[in-house]
């Protein structure tokens, strides 16, 4: 990848792309406008970093006035502490197109800077935000009648590896891999989530949104990242995510509004970083304080515009529609 | 024992899998958006020619392989083993006919092959992508045929049956594409 592009000057993406990307910022404000949601900007630099152990920072510094000694920032991998922070000072509910970053991920459906399309809807359950997630994407798509179905995580892997992925074991998900001669599983040291990830994306995810959008729905809570748990059924969270064409193109939650359980969990994954040998990252006091404060009711949702792209153009190369992907650099 | 982390994969890169050399054709990074990452991984098994796909965890290492392509010239066969040799260094080396493969159809003493050698031995040998042979044995064709429409049979001096035009004839020299067996034109006395 990295040798892929070496003295080629012009952008991946063609004047065509370029332009139909345009005309998807355009279609993305004019939806949000018409439905009085507030455009708002947040930094790409915080002090702070989630603390997710599958998500790896990119690191800067500020030195200068006041900073002597210099400042450590990180490129946010999602604007969503600050809009939470928007949220509970009363903004409403808002929108952003912001830049992400993400470290060590490159590839054919990722670059480690990425445009998301973040927002969050006060009052909204994850039921009504999935509604707008897909009268948005049939606007900006021009598909009116795109066929939308929701499926839940549980039953997924009960149709497609007759498996309960709530109560199987991690040898039990081991051994799923290998009965269907997953090379590479044999000796592949995985916790369960792990497990369940390997599975997914072996061998559901290539079969999911085929015909449309397809919702996944109730994830296990042990994979709630800053989703709420869903108080009926305390082993899953109120988190889903959107498939098309086999592409993960969005991810949103009902919102974890409770600060001790918010801290809990930042203390839970900074654990299972330093376990695993990853740095333990700070954690964002101030997203805590404005949960103290209060967070209204709402479920977010993040989707990734560059994979968006992709399936409206039918490109399986992220390349394709990005301007300078990270081997045109 | 040298490895490569997941992060140097790329393709052409040679790594040991359950004891055979393998050389990655494709690597695929797959992560869901908040999970674990993988690669997967197409390979083809220098040995036996398979391909196979195989995931890895990122930032997994794996056992390098002790392999590379080196042009060597072919010197002669003793009937169970062709014989190389590195014009440079004139070390010689031995290639059974597994490495062989089709190479056996095509090569002749003095053409320079590409040999894949693994821990110093031969495990595969590509013959030149365009070789000039002699026919020893063919039906006459019918004077006055040029336009090589239909065309025949034609047994090379490595035994190698190719289809030739009609108007080709024993004893002549020919071109011959050894990538898909096929005659490609007369060869120029020279």
């Amino acid at each position: 990848m990295t040798q892929r592009y070496a003295g080629d000057w012009r952008p991946g993406a063609s004047l065509d792309v370029i332009k139909t990307r345009a005309a998807l910022l355009k279609g993305v404000r004019a939806f949000f406008n018409q439905r009085d949601v507030l455009e708002v900007e947040t930094p790409l630099l915080g002090a702070s970093f989630g603390t997710d152990p599958s998500i790896e920072p990119l690191e800067s510094k500020f030195t200068g006035p006041g900073y002597p000694g210099g400042k450590r920032l990180f490129l946010q991998s999602s604007p969503e502490f600050f809009m939470k922070r928007l949220l509970a000072t009363g903004s409403g509910p808002i929108y952003q197109v912001c830049k992400a970053f993400r470290n060590g991920e490159a590839g054919k459906r990722h670059n480690p800077e990425f445009t998301l399309l973040e927002w969050y809807r006060p009052g909204f359950s994850a039921d009504q935000l999935m509604d707008e997630v897909a009268s948005l994407i049939c606007s900006l798509v021009n598909v009116p009648n795109l066929a939308v179905e929701r499926l839940g995580y549980r039953s997924l892997f009960l149709d497609h590896l007759d498996l309960d992925p709530l109560e199987a074991e991690a040898s039990e998900l081991c051994r799923c891999a290998l009965d269907r001669n997953l090379l590479g599983a044999e000796g592949m040291q995985l916790d369960r989530d792990g497990w369940l990830d390997l599975l997914m994306t072996s061998f559901i995810e290539p079969e999911l949104g085929r015909e449309g959008l397809t919702f996944v729905t109730d994830y296990p809570a042990t994979q709630a990242s800053l989703a709420r748990i869903d108080p009926e059924d305390p082993r899953v969270a109120k988190r889903f995510e959107l498939y098309w064409k086999g592409l993960e193109l969005a991810n949103g939650f009902e919102e974890l509004a409770d600060p001790d359980e918010q801290s809990e969990r930042f203390e839970q994954e900074n654990c299972r970083r330093y376990s695993t040998g990853q740095k333990p990252m700070p954690v964002d006091d101030a997203l805590l304080s404005a949960l103290e404060a209060g967070l209204p009711a709402c479920s977010g949702v993040a989707l990734g515009l560059d994979r968006l792209l992709m399936c409206q153009l039918d490109s399986a190369d992220i390349e394709e529609v990005l301007g300078f992907s990270l081997a045109r650099l | 024992m040298a490895t490569y982390n997941t992060n140097e994969f790329r393709g052409g890169l040679k790594l040991m899998l359950d004891g055979d050399p393998c050389t990655i054709i494709e690597n695929e990074f797959v992560k869901p958006g908040k999970g674990q990452a993988f690669s997967r991984v197409k390979l083809r098994n220098l040995k036996t020619g398979r391909v196979l796909e195989k995931t890895f965890k990122s930032g997994e290492s794996v056992e390098a392989a002790d392999v590379m392509d080196r042009n060597l010239a072919y010197l002669y066969s003793d009937g169970e083993f062709w014989h190389f040799m590195d014009n440079e260094s004139y070390e010689q080396y031995q290639a059974d006919a597994n490495a062989m493969g089709e190479a056996t159809n095509w090569v002749k003493e003095q053409d320079n092959c590409l040999v894949t050698l693994w821990n110093g031995t031969p495990i595969a040998v590509e013959a030149p992508n365009f070789v000039v042979l002699e026919i020893t044995e063919t039906d006459p064709g019918l004077k006055g045929d040029t336009s090589g429409g239909g065309g025949k049979p034609a047994t090379l001096e490595t035994g190698a049956v190719v289809r030739v035009p009609l108007f080709v004839q024993t004893g002549e020299k020919i071109k011959v594409d050894t990538r898909n067996g096929e005659y490609v034109s007369r060869a120029k006395d020279d």
